[in-house]
């Protein structure tokens, strides 16, 4: 089998628009999360959400039909993949003469949909809904317009898996890659972050509601934690045959040695601590390390009180005799959801570039599940060879990586 | 509306939201061979039409449109 390394990285996020600014906000533990005031009006039981701005230079970059096409979370999208691209030496001469494909992790497009049952609602006539809409609104959005606008000509699909969508994403082209079907897979994740996206979710009560302290909302695996903080944008890494890799000069970030996937069959929205470590076991077991080798844990812990408990049961059970360093980003970005997966790799691979561990901010007070973990508060100075990203998603669906410092 | 009226406005939005250069509105232009206004931003220009002269486009109305020029004479007649 081939091996898979990590040649390029991209990200817009709430904690930074690239690479450098998001690896000092993790450095400082900063919090990204505000409020919409376009929820209040809407009527969300909860405002607060990471505060992601639209890019300001699509309009210089692609022209109007390009443009029209491409939803919220495909701007991010497109944004993170650039900065992918450079980072990877590639560019569009690249994609014309080779074939690169794309699995992108997306799981729904709620803004247009909504815009264009608004419009048809009242013009009673679809055609006044215009030519950019179906294009925005269909799940696979991202990688049909990022395959048009880079003229990819390799795989081409959305992984739509709900909150594990991006970590698949990544998995399903190092499969790709190494089976030898692919030799470079563009893979990733976006999550939409208007008001119009989340009504639904805020609707079953799963979000916080600690809006006198946005920043301090998002406290996975914290006693006092009352519910998740949505986010979103986009994070693009770029998979690709090792010796293809080598061969063309490009500078190896990481390589991405497991992928583990599990399915709960149990609960629509309720985790399972089997199921999740079904996953990260597999996952290891993929790599040909084992568990002890496992330097730091990226966990999935969303700010829930069931799904980080059923999480902490499982990280105790498999690592409970080494107590591996364990924090969940989602502290400072909140839960990114369709993009989390690929987004928790790119925090984690800045940790190991940059040898710490970016703190679970808000872990004031541990519960009963959580108190047996290695769970890191502040930023800890700590070097980094492997690490496991944890993604786990409604329906059951569950997806661990790990990823080996590439020497 | 005049007919200069209707083609400042159809000149405007073609410029502004389709982004066709300026210099290649002149009234013998084809719409698709030499503006490039394909099937999709047809679909485009009629919701524009509907919102500047508040009538919908009808498709077998425009077949015999081919021109600019021709363009501005149907939102003319289409006014009257």
């Amino acid at each position: 089998m081939k091996r898979v390394v990590i040649t390029g990285m991209g990200i817009y996020s709430c904690i930074g628009k690239n690479i450098e600014e998001v690896a000092k906000s993790l450095y400082e533990g900063k919090s990204g999360i505000g409020i919409d005031p376009k929820r209040i009006e809407y009527g969300y039981r909860s405002p607060l959400t990471g505060i992601v701005e639209r890019p300001t230079q699509i309009k210089e970059l692609l022209n109007r039909r390009l443009r029209i096409c491409l939803a919220e979370q495909g701007e991010y999208a497109y944004i993170a993949t650039l900065e992918a691209m450079k980072k990877a030496g590639i560019d569009m001469d690249y994609f014309e003469n080779n074939e690169v494909g794309i699995f992108y992790g997306n799981d729904s497009s709620a803004k247009a949909v909504i815009e264009a049952h608004t419009i048809a609602m009242e013009k009673k006539d679809t055609t006044l809904i215009g030519s950019g809409a179906i294009f925005q609104s269909m799940n696979s959005t991202v990688t049909m317009n990022l395959s048009t606008i880079l003229k990819l000509r390799g795989v081409n699909m959305t992984i739509s898996a709900a909150c594990a969508s991006g970590s698949h994403a990544v998995g399903l082209g190092m499969m790709f890659i190494r089976n030898g079907l692919q030799d470079m897979v563009i893979c990733g994740g976006a999550q939409e972050t208007n008001y119009l996206s989340m009504g639904s979710f805020d609707g079953i009560s799963a979000f916080s509601t600690r809006i006198d302290e946005p920043t301090k909302a998002s406290r996975p695996f914290d006693t006092n934690r009352d519910g998740l903080v949505p986010s979103g944008g986009a994070a693009t890494l770029i998979l690709e045959e090792y010796e293809h890799a080598v061969k063309r000069g490009a500078k190896i970030i990481a390589e991405v040695v497991g992928y583990g996937f599990s399915s709960n069959g149990a609960n629509i929205s309720q985790p399972s601590d089997s199921g999740s470590m079904i996953a990260m076991e597999r996952a290891i077991k993929d790599s040909n390390l084992l568990v002890k080798d496992i330097d730091y844990i990226n966990a999935h812990a969303t700010s829930t009180p069931q799904g980080d408990m059923y999480e902490a049961i499982a990280l105790d059970r498999l690592f409970g005799d080494f107590r591996p360093m364990i924090s969940s980003t989602k502290s400072m970005t909140g839960h990114e959801c369709w993009m989390a997966g690929a987004s928790e790799v790119i925090y984690s691979i800045l940790m190991m570039q940059n040898s710490f561990v970016a703190p679970n901010i808000n872990f004031e007070t541990p519960d009963e599940a959580s108190k047996n973990l290695n769970i890191v508060a502040t930023t800890k100075e700590k070097n980094i060879d492997i690490f496991l990203s944890n993604s786990f998603g409604f329906g059951g669906t569950n997806s661990a990586l790990v990823i080996k410092k590439f020497k | 509306m005049t007919r200069d009226e209707i083609k400042e406005i159809v000149n405007g939005f073609l410029i502004e939201e389709i982004e066709i250069e300026a210099d290649s509105l002149s009234e013998e232009a084809l719409l698709n061979e030499d503006l490039g206004i394909d099937s999709l931003d047809f679909v485009d220009i009629v919701v524009i039409v509907e919102r500047n002269f508040g009538f919908k486009i009808k498709p077998e109305e425009m077949a015999m449109v081919k021109t600019l020029g021709q363009f501005y004479d149907y939102i003319e007649e289409k006014l009257k």
